[in-house]
């Protein structure tokens, strides 16, 4: 059945094939089976806010059998924006000759001082794009203006920041700059990992798998998981955003535990490779370099997780030509959204969830973007199984 | 005459009298017009209803309709909703400096034509001119009085009810969507943008649903949610009954949409009691062929709208928010 699913991708595959009922329903069959056979219950990390919101939305947890959890991951780049950062952006918004352009959801996040939304409404302007490369129609328009674009986003959208970049410099425009906030996954995995308060035992991870995003390894190839299976014991499957890809995905997973098996696996093989885009990879490097340590909203400082502009390209970096304020923020004290990416609670175990805590007005990283956990929980419910 | 609107035709003299008499009334003129008094006698009316909406669409020429179309059939489309036969219509014009007198004219023949399906007349009316960057082109503003010919309101659907939806989902929305982007699609989407006079007028004389809503903007998520919250009963919605064009689902998935929230111009929600639900399925089958039974009325979830997937799965389809796109009416 899957070996069908490889031919030529167009669109409307995407709600024929990939969200076929027959093949979800057989998929959970499958996987129920496996599922027999395991001696202990996994619980699988979906690594990324893609695959969080698949799985909300599809209701996939209702299909799944009870020894088959899911830990929902920090891999929304929305979610995981510290408040300082997006102060930056609402402070950069709000200077006079500043036109600041990012993606989507970042414009309702609320920092410190309010939102992109909030500087809009105080006279900024703010403008929200699909593709990176809109940003150079928005500063050949406006030639008086500084146009900033907010870089966000995880190894998929960086190439796309790099190549914005590369054609500015071509094109010899002095009004773009860009202020970096790229992160990269495994890094964040590692950290999942390794973090441990020594003195309580039972808040060690309770990660046993991961479900790896597949756009992520069509730039930076699966390679990026191999030290999982490696070092960690930890076996990881990487899966496309599609019900059918997902559920695939797990069935994959469980199939290696009741095997005995621990190794990192492609589920998307119809465009992820080993090696990933190298071209893409290329165009990171000739921009970026990775920065000693950045903060994760909910996770804290993480070594190497994400990037910068090279030294050589100061003149666009809006870091440095801005004087932008440098301390931390913490994060609110009843928010437990540290615990949630850790496996630790589910976000329904939250006090202030869908109280004080809600999409409109979130206290916490996962209630931020449709991609979080507790936004998606918020949004789609949690429903039980339906009984026939 | 100047082939481009002028300030002047805005300055209640000469030249904005000639704008009227030769422009307008040369497209929409009629008895009561023609007698061009400061306020219009409509006589004595029974049951009235009455109902006001501004269009500032962008942009003003969109496949499947136009300005003009969509604000005689939002407005008229209100009053239908609520078992309202459309009668008379204020039209006011807000329009900027230099518009070109092509385009208006187009915009008059559209508001004929749709007056015309409706069995409706313009019977008062304004136009201001403001000068260029002031306005975005040509905004409208349309109130519309119609005569109640039948007793519908959300207050009566019960548990039980039957949910019909009467065409495939989120055409305008993604219509004006693809437009503005410039997206280039192998079928170009046209707008649902549709009097529904015509179809209420012959459900009205073989049934009385409990109620009916179009899907405007909020789309069909915010009928149902509405819904949901005023009688505090669930609506179980079948997800694949509710039909998407598979240029608009292309659209939304290229662009994160979900079909259920975008915007409608010529589609509605209806609740019918269940021994009326096959006849008003033949009814707005014979106006769209997509049209369905989508749900039923429960209490299982009081206040909440239930989607469930065809692999057996539920979950809630919320109210839509946020900034989904400005501009679409």
């Amino acid at each position: 059945m899957i070996a069908a699913l490889e031919a030529r991708v167009e669109l409307r595959d995407l709600y024929d094939r990939f969200r076929d009922p027959k093949a979800i329903r057989a998929l959970a069959k499958e996987i129920e089976r496996e599922a027999q056979k395991l001696s202990k219950p996994i619980n699988i990390m979906e690594v990324c806010g893609g695959h969080t919101h698949t799985i909300m939305k599809y209701g996939l947890l209702q299909l799944l059998p009870e020894n088959i959890r899911f830990i929902h991951g920090p891999g929304c780049p929305v979610c995981i924006m510290p408040k300082e950062r997006i102060d930056h952006a609402y402070i950069l918004a709000m200077q006079d000759d500043v036109i600041l352009c990012t993606l989507g959801d970042m414009i309702k996040v609320p920092g410190s001082r309010g939102s992109l939304q909030d500087a809009r409404s105080r006279g900024a302007d703010v403008r929200f794009v699909y593709s990176p490369l809109d940003v150079l129609k928005i500063a050949r328009e406006n030639p008086n203006k500084k146009v900033i674009f907010f870089a966000i986003g995880f190894e998929t959208t960086t190439p796309m920041t790099a190549a914005l970049l590369q054609k500015a410099i071509e094109e010899g425009m002095e009004n773009l700059l860009l202020h970096i906030n790229h992160v990269t996954v495994p890094e964040v995995m590692r950290e999942l990992i390794d973090s441990r308060d020594e003195h309580i035992d039972s808040y060690n991870n309770q990660i046993d798998a991961f479900l790896g995003p597949s756009h992520v390894s069509v730039i930076a190839g699966s390679k990026i998981y191999e030290e999982f299976p490696a070092r960690y014991g930890r076996p990881v499957v990487v899966a496309g955003f599609e019900p059918v890809d997902v559920m695939e995905g797990v069935l994959m997973l469980v199939r290696q535990f009741a095997e005995g098996r621990c190794e990192v696996e492609v589920q998307y093989r119809r465009s992820v490779t080993r090696e990933g885009n190298k071209k893409a990879q290329e165009l990171i490097d000739r921009y970026f370099v990775k920065r000693e340590l950045f903060k994760w909203r909910g996770l804290g400082n993480i070594p190497k997780s994400a990037w910068r502009l090279r030294e050589e390209f100061s003149a666009y970096d809006a870091e440095r030509i801005y004087t932008l304020p440098k301390e931390e923020i913490e994060d609110h004290k009843l928010c437990i959204c540290g615990d949630i990416l850790r496996g630790m609670a589910k976000p329904t175990e939250c006090q202030v969830f869908g109280t004080a805590c809600t999409p409109a007005k979130p206290l916490g990283s996962c209630m931020v973007s449709s991609e979080g956990a507790c936004a998606a929980y918020y949004k789609y419910g949690n429903l039980l199984k339906e009984v026939e | 005459m100047n082939k481009t609107i002028t300030l002047a035709m805005g300055n209640g003299g000469v030249e904005n009298s000639e704008l009227i008499q030769k422009v307008i009334y040369r497209h929409l003129g009629n008895d009561i017009l023609a007698k061009a008094e400061d306020a219009t006698p409509l006589g004595a009316l029974q049951n009235l209803c009455f109902t006001t909406d501004s269009f500032t669409v962008t942009p003003l020429f969109f496949k499947g309709g136009d300005i003009g179309k969509l604000s005689v059939a939002g407005a008229c489309n209100d009053l239908a909703m609520m078992g309202a036969k459309p009668k008379f219509l204020s039209l006011s014009f807000i329009i900027e400096e230099g518009f070109g007198l092509r385009e208006f004219e187009k915009i008059l023949r559209s508001i004929k034509k749709e007056l015309t399906l409706n069995e409706a007349k313009v019977v008062t009316g304004d136009t201001k001119v403001v000068p260029r960057g002031s306005c975005d082109g040509l905004y409208i503003n349309m109130s519309a009085i119609g005569e109640r010919v039948a007793d519908m309101s959300q207050n009566r659907i019960q548990k039980g009810d039957v949910l019909l939806l009467s065409g495939d989902m989120a055409r305008h929305g993604a219509a004006i969507f693809a437009a503005r982007e410039g997206i280039e699609l192998e079928n170009e989407i046209e707008s649902d943008c549709k009097s529904l006079w015509p179809v209420v007028e012959e459900l009205l004389g073989n049934l009385t649903p409990r109620a009916m809503r179009d899907a405007t903007r909020g789309g069909v998520a915010a009928v149902l949610n509405e819904w949901a919250m005023a009688t505090n009963l669930c609506m179980e919605i079948q997800e694949q009954n509710c039909s998407v064009d598979e240029s608009v689902q292309g659209i939304c998935e290229i662009l994160g949409f979900e079909p259920f929230m975008l915007a409608n111009e010529g589609t509605f929600v209806m609740a019918v009691a269940p021994k009326d639900a096959d006849v008003a399925l033949e009814i707005l089958r014979r106006h769209n062929d997509k049209a369905a039974i989508i749900g039923r009325i429960s209490d299982s979830y009081p206040g909440r709208v239930v989607l469930k997937s065809s692999w057996g799965t539920r979950r809630f389809l919320d109210m839509p928010s946020g900034e989904i796109l400005p501009r679409i009416c």
